[in-house]
């Protein structure tokens, strides 16, 4: 007990002598400090198990792709062999088909998730309507993906298809559409259905961005005579720009990672072909198919190098936007 | 004040006030509303096509005996306890770490150098692409226990669900006033008393939002479920045993050629949709309750 709190025998007082300058109030044992000791150790504790995640996470998909990191080395990336039989495994493809239906991808979701983002955040309909709009959006989001591959395969694919027919016999000059009678699983199918599945992540944070753009900007440049659109253009899409790149840059670490959906509608057929209307394979979808039933050693290792490179890929793409949000962040503040 | 305006320049300058834009900039303006409600319509039209698609051709092959029948008897009810069996393991790792960590984040120095990197870093972890965390799942778990399993489906959907649960925690803790918290030390409570008394206890709702919301997503992930827990066709045998999902199961026997399978496939997605959206809605109705607090 601190001598301080007993009631002084010399003062008839009962109140405790405030005056002495050895009052320590900072608790230091009993019961409550090591609760709040545990409790601090504690949260400490599960905050570094996060933090170890992403770190194990990595350093496991390295270990695991060892064997063909050691056998193959760089050659590797640019190699476009794939034969189980022979044991000669090669990533060209399989990057080549993961950035060109991506990239097709976010071209087509640009331009419609910036139109969703206008349409829900400037004043061209009633609230409730513009609510509504973003609410069903964002709920494209919810479908799990094996669904929308389904709906892919089922439904959307006998729709695309006379237009990928036409495509490849009218446009067989441009190389671009150079397929002769093209079946719809192929890597342009894949990068609409993609594009759907990004489409809600560029709209919500490109909404985001444009709501926060202050409404001086606006007034004032509609109080100088511009329409509306000339102060879309030449105000609002100037002031999101950053913020927007970087939700396109997040849409395009999905789009790169996504695996059910695209499995099931780009084809499967490990080549590089310069026509769209080809099939293709992209890294997860070869990960999803030939994962569970590979064997020990090279064909396992080869995976998980592919499997690492995507890793590295979402990896380098998405700590750029978050980065870019941090840094334009920090201009704004 | 009269004498101030030429009557002249007047006239001129309520022409100019009355007169429309110029036929180009209208047009640009018709044009580019025009553009933009197409392109959003266009936005519209996928999410319609699959809700009324896969109601219209899975409602008609639901028989109520597939709710309780394992595939094998042509149901799904395996898939569907697998699917709640795994979510629940990943919900059981998950939300303790999550919440803990929410905590660190919202009540341990807001913006020092630490909780900063480990917000940056749960970022981070929400990009990674599900099928990495499937073979990271494959490496820690299949690897060790030689066994794939439902323990090592679990744990990979914990991964995924993990961010998700430490950013909402996060922003659901940072809603609760400063004033709660200097009141609780105020009265004596230590740094844990006032954090679970006050501060989480207030913060409920929007904690489950992020619990139902990480659910929601982790219901629906196929791809680290593919060779970490693999598929079975009967009940499964416990859990270090291959274990049936229903995002799986639709994988599995989407190319299948018997239309009975087909039409099983349908009806199980009607099942899945609902579950998560059913989640998904859940997150979004309490997220709306607190925020109106």
């Amino acid at each position: 007990m601190n001598k301080s709190f007993e009631p002084n025998d010399n003062n008839p007082s009962p109140h405790f002598n405030v005056s002495d300058e050895n009052i320590n109030l900072t608790v230091t044992g009993g019961l409550n400090f090591r609760f709040d000791q545990g409790f601090t150790i504690l949260v400490y504790m599960f905050a570094a198990m996060t933090v170890a995640i992403l770190f194990l996470m990595t350093w496991v998909i390295f270990k695991e792709a060892q064997p063909a990191v050691f056998k193959f080395g760089l050659k590797f990336l640019w190699s476009q062999d794939w034969d189980t039989g022979n044991q000669l495994f090669g990533a060209l493809p399989y990057i080549y088909g993961t950035l060109v239906s991506s990239a097709i991808a976010i071209l087509l979701t640009v331009p419609i998730g910036i139109s969703v983002a206008l349409v829900t955040s400037e004043d061209f309909l009633p609230l409730v309507v513009r609510n509504a709009i973003a609410f069903v959006v964002e709920l494209i989001a919810a479908i799990p993906s094996v669904i929308i591959g389904l709906w892919g395969i089922f439904v959307f694919i006998p729709i695309i298809e006379p237009l990928e027919k036409w495509l490849g016999s009218t446009f067989k000059f441009i190389p671009l559409f150079n397929t002769q009678d093209p079946a719809g699983n192929n890597i342009f199918t894949a990068g609409i259905i993609l594009s759907i599945m990004i489409l809600p992540t560029m709209a919500a944070i490109s909404r985001d961005v444009l709501m926060v753009v202050p409404k001086e900007l606006r007034s004032a440049s509609m109080a100088l005579g511009g329409t509306r659109w000339e102060t879309i253009f030449r105000v609002l899409l100037p002031a999101g720009f950053s913020g927007m790149v970087s939700a396109a840059m997040l849409a395009l670490g999905r789009a790169f990672g996504e695996t059910m959906a695209v499995t099931m509608v780009i084809g499967n057929s490990a080549q590089i072909s310069l026509s769209l209307l080809d099939p293709a394979y992209t890294i997860p979808a070869v990960l999803a198919n030939e994962f569970a039933e590979a064997e020990p050693g090279l064909h396992i290792g080869s995976l998980s190098y592919l499997g690492l490179i995507l890793f590295v890929l979402t990896l380098a793409v998405n700590i750029g936007a978050v980065l870019l949000v941090q840094w334009v962040g920090k201009k704004n503040s | 004040m009269s004498n101030y305006i030429n009557p002249e320049i007047d006239e001129s300058f309520s022409e100019q006030l009355l007169d429309p834009l110029p036929t180009q900039r209208r047009l640009f303006t018709y044009a580019m509303n025009g553009l933009s409600f197409i392109l959003s319509l266009l936005a519209f039209l996928p999410l319609g096509s699959i809700l009324w698609e896969i109601l219209s051709r899975g409602l008609s092959g639901f028989k109520p005996e597939m709710l309780y029948r394992p595939l094998i008897e042509n149901g799904f009810a395996n898939a569907i306890l697998g699917t709640i069996l795994m979510v629940g393991i990943g919900a059981f790792l998950s939300i303790p770490v999550g919440i803990m960590t929410g905590i660190f984040l919202a009540e341990f120095g807001k913006t020092n150098k630490i909780t900063n990197f480990v917000r940056f870093l749960n970022s981070i972890l929400t990009g990674v692409p599900s099928i990495v965390v499937g073979m990271f799942a494959y490496g820690v778990v299949v690897l060790i226990t030689k066994q794939f399993s439902a323990f090592a489906g679990g744990f990979a959907l914990s991964v995924i669900m993990l961010p998700v649960i430490v950013l909402t925690t996060e922003e659901a803790l940072k809603l609760i006033p400063t004033h709660q918290r200097l009141a609780s030390a105020a009265l004596g409570g230590t740094r844990f008393q006032t954090t679970f008394r006050i501060v989480v206890t207030a913060a409920t709702p929007g904690i489950t939002t992020g619990v139902s919301l990480a659910i929601a997503r982790a219901a629906g992930e196929t791809a680290p479920l593919l060779f970490t827990a693999l598929f079975s066709q009967n009940w499964s045998d416990g859990l270090m045993s291959p274990t049936a999902s229903l995002p799986v199961l639709i994988f599995n026997l989407y190319n299948s050629p018997d239309p009975e399978i087909n039409k099983l496939v349908w009806t199980t997605s009607i099942i899945l949709l609902s579950l998560v959206l059913f989640f998904s809605l859940l997150s979004r109705l309490l997220s709306r309750k607190t925020k109106f607090q």
